[in-house]
């Protein structure tokens, strides 16, 4: 009789022979500890995915009055009105993507330059520092990010960024409109702040893992240092970066508190990024306090929730595909 | 391929360079600036009332945020307390007993994805879970919301360390006859102990800087909510009650139009930055010092 699953035990112990005991301890009584262990670790994983199941009902169980009354036009209204109780989603998602989108564009090649920088550029030492400098910075609150975002950065977007982009950039519509410094282009800046350490650190070690030997190889053919990063170690890396993206772009999607300060939470579309607007995740932080005096308005917010989720859990997803693709590519 | 001039070749790699040590600048800039203001700023902010009064209206002169830091160390315990020990057994699970079965795979692929998910939504769940039944807000639920987003992450750091250990440390417990709870609490998890400590501690440290989960479950207050009477209870918070912690504080008085209130944000934004910094530097320093297999 064992203990263990064979496969663990096969190599060092010969199947089906029993160990020997020092302490004699009745066996049933060990089976029955050990059945009882297994079954309470079991349970704790299982645990996780009923979580996870019951975060999904309760948001759909508890948006079912606004789903009931707006049904599929609350996707493209963007009515915001609660006294009427009239409410769309369409400028919280809006937002959502725009913000998310802004970060993006900034952070993704910012990250990917200082990860260059560090594992390519720098002293080894500097390298060690500045890379520990940026993991502890991914550890500081979102709530601290938004606070200075409001009361550093937003004035100085108003003061000097904006109306600079205004006078330079402003045929186009995206950099028209008075400077307020809040809004959506503040809100993804402060977003792209949070995620770059991120971003940085995942990609850092993509770089890090790229063999010597290839980069060696490639400068031994008289490549610089920027061929051999575009040619080789960019190549070989390029899914373990876009893995990396994944998961900034996860985190930017949700922020919470780094947004609901500097975005001003405006439920209008507005094709300027210097206007105000609003996210899912600032529209439920701000607005929720007032809400549960209303069934409607809560179960509306509760259904952005419901939206929000939906879209996080689709980035997951494929974000796995896309590792589970790498690993099995990586074991041809 | 396209023959290219060996200067304009040096020229793009030097502009490269340039650009790429540029952004490395500037992202340590605007990080540095961040903490200089909340250094500066937060300073000025901390003094004794800070310390040993309670947060109040914005008329009473003598306010602090004493119930808050008692509030948020009291949260980030309940929080550990139910987070911790599910986190460890369900990494147990994952590392020891499921592997690379359908249920572990699954329970490994939905912690991932837990992870993901925006801390606000746990705290709209909880929400409709804990507060609307309870017709209140409370410590408990706020505890709850942070609880379980520290489980994910025990569970999958728990998991990354166990598989550090080597098999051969199992199969020796075994071999002595060690039934497989006492082989993995006694030796695998003695063997692991750093590592665990320090997931453990990275866990605590970003749940305590949380503030959307707890908007509306914690909520807030403007007193110490101790339990009354005479007893050993006296030391603790009645988590039945709305609980004061140090986040919802900072946003309430940060969106205020007060200066005294927008003051007091600043010193504890500090107060929680110098907090998670040092938690994260001390789990990084114990996870240095004795790795499994460095020490002897």
């Amino acid at each position: 009789m064992t203990i263990l699953p064979a496969r663990r035990m096969g190599r060092s112990m010969p199947g089906g022979s029993k160990p020997v005991v020092a302490q004699a301890e009745p066996t049933v009584h060990r089976n029955i500890a050990d059945v009882f262990f297994r079954l309470l670790t079991g349970f704790c994983g299982l645990l996780i995915v009923v979580l996870m199941a019951a975060i999904a009902i309760q948001l759909l169980v508890n948006s079912q009055m606004s789903l009931k009354e707006f049904g599929w036009r609350f996707f493209w209204d963007q009515t915001w009105n609660p006294v009427t109780r009239e409410f769309g989603a369409a400028s919280s998602i809006y937002g959502t993507l725009v913000s998310t989108a802004i970060a993006m564009i900034i952070a993704a090649p910012l990250g990917l330059l200082i990860a260059l920088f560090l594992v390519e550029l720098s002293h080894p030492i500097l390298s060690r520092i500045v890379g520990s400098a940026i993991e502890l910075l991914a550890a500081i609150p979102s709530i601290i990010y938004g606070m200075w975002g409001l009361f550093v950065f937003a004035p100085l977007m108003q003061r000097m960024v904006q109306p600079a982009l205004g006078k330079t950039l402003g045929v186009l519509p995206l950099f028209q409109g008075p400077p307020m410094g809040i809004g959506m282009l503040t809100a993804g800046i402060i977003l792209a702040l949070m995620v770059l350490p991120f971003i940085t650190a995942v990609t850092r070690d993509v770089l890090l893992m790229v063999p010597p030997l290839l980069k060696e190889a490639g400068h031994g053919f008289g490549a610089t240092m920027w061929e051999v990063t575009r040619r080789v170690s960019l190549p070989y890396g390029m899914q373990g970066i876009v893995g990396a993206m994944f998961l900034g772009l996860g985190r930017a999607i949700g922020e919470t508190m780094a947004v609901t300060f500097v975005i001003g939470n405006s439920h209008r579309i507005s094709p300027s990024l210097f206007e105000s607007g609003n996210t899912i995740s600032s529209a439920i932080a701000l607005e929720f306090g007032e809400a549960v005096q209303d069934p409607l308005f809560k179960s509306v917010l509760i259904e952005l929730g419901l939206i929000l989720f939906a879209i996080t859990l689709v980035f997951q997803i494929l974000a796995h595909l896309w590792l589970v693709r790498l690993k099995r590519k990586e074991g041809k | 391929m396209r023959e290219r001039s060996l200067a304009g070749r040096r020229i793009t790699d030097a502009v490269v360079r340039f650009i790429a040590a540029a952004s490395a600048l500037a992202g340590i800039a605007f990080l540095a600036w961040i903490l200089i203001d909340i250094a500066l700023k937060g300073g000025t902010a901390l003094n004794w009332d800070f310390f040993t009064k309670r947060t109040g209206p914005f008329t009473l002169p003598d306010t602090g945020m004493a119930n808050a830091i008692v509030g948020t160390l009291y949260l980030t315990l309940a929080a550990t307390i139910i987070g911790v020990p599910i986190g460890l057994l369900a990494g147990v699970y994952l590392s020891e007993f499921g592997k690379d079965s359908p249920v572990s795979t699954t329970v490994r692929f939905v912690s991932n994805a837990l992870m993901g998910i925006p801390s606000i939504l746990i705290g709209v769940f909880v929400y409709t879970l804990l507060v609307v039944p309870m017709k209140s807000y409370s410590g408990y639920a706020g505890g709850v919301a942070l609880g379980i987003i520290m489980l994910p992450v025990v569970a999958r750091t728990t998991e990354d360390m166990l598989n550090l250990v080597p098999n051969e440390l199992r199969e020796s417990a075994l071999a002595l006859g060690a039934p497989r709870w006492k082989a993995t609490l006694g030796v695998i998890f003695r063997a692991a102990r750093t590592g665990l400590v320090t997931g453990v501690l990275l866990a605590v440290a970003r749940i305590s800087g949380e503030t959307a989960p707890l908007l509306f479950t914690a909520f807030n207050n403007n007193h110490f909510t101790w339990f009354s009477g005479n007893g050993a209870g006296r030391y603790f918070y009645d988590m039945r009650e709305p609980t004061a912690n140090l986040t919802v504080t900072i946003f309430q008085y940060a969106m205020s139009p007060y200066e005294r209130w927008k003051e007091q944000a600043w010193g504890a934004s500090l107060l929680i930055t110098a907090g998670v910094l040092v938690l994260s530097v001390v789990a990084r320093i114990v996870f240095r010092g004795k790795q499994y297999g460095h020490a002897k």
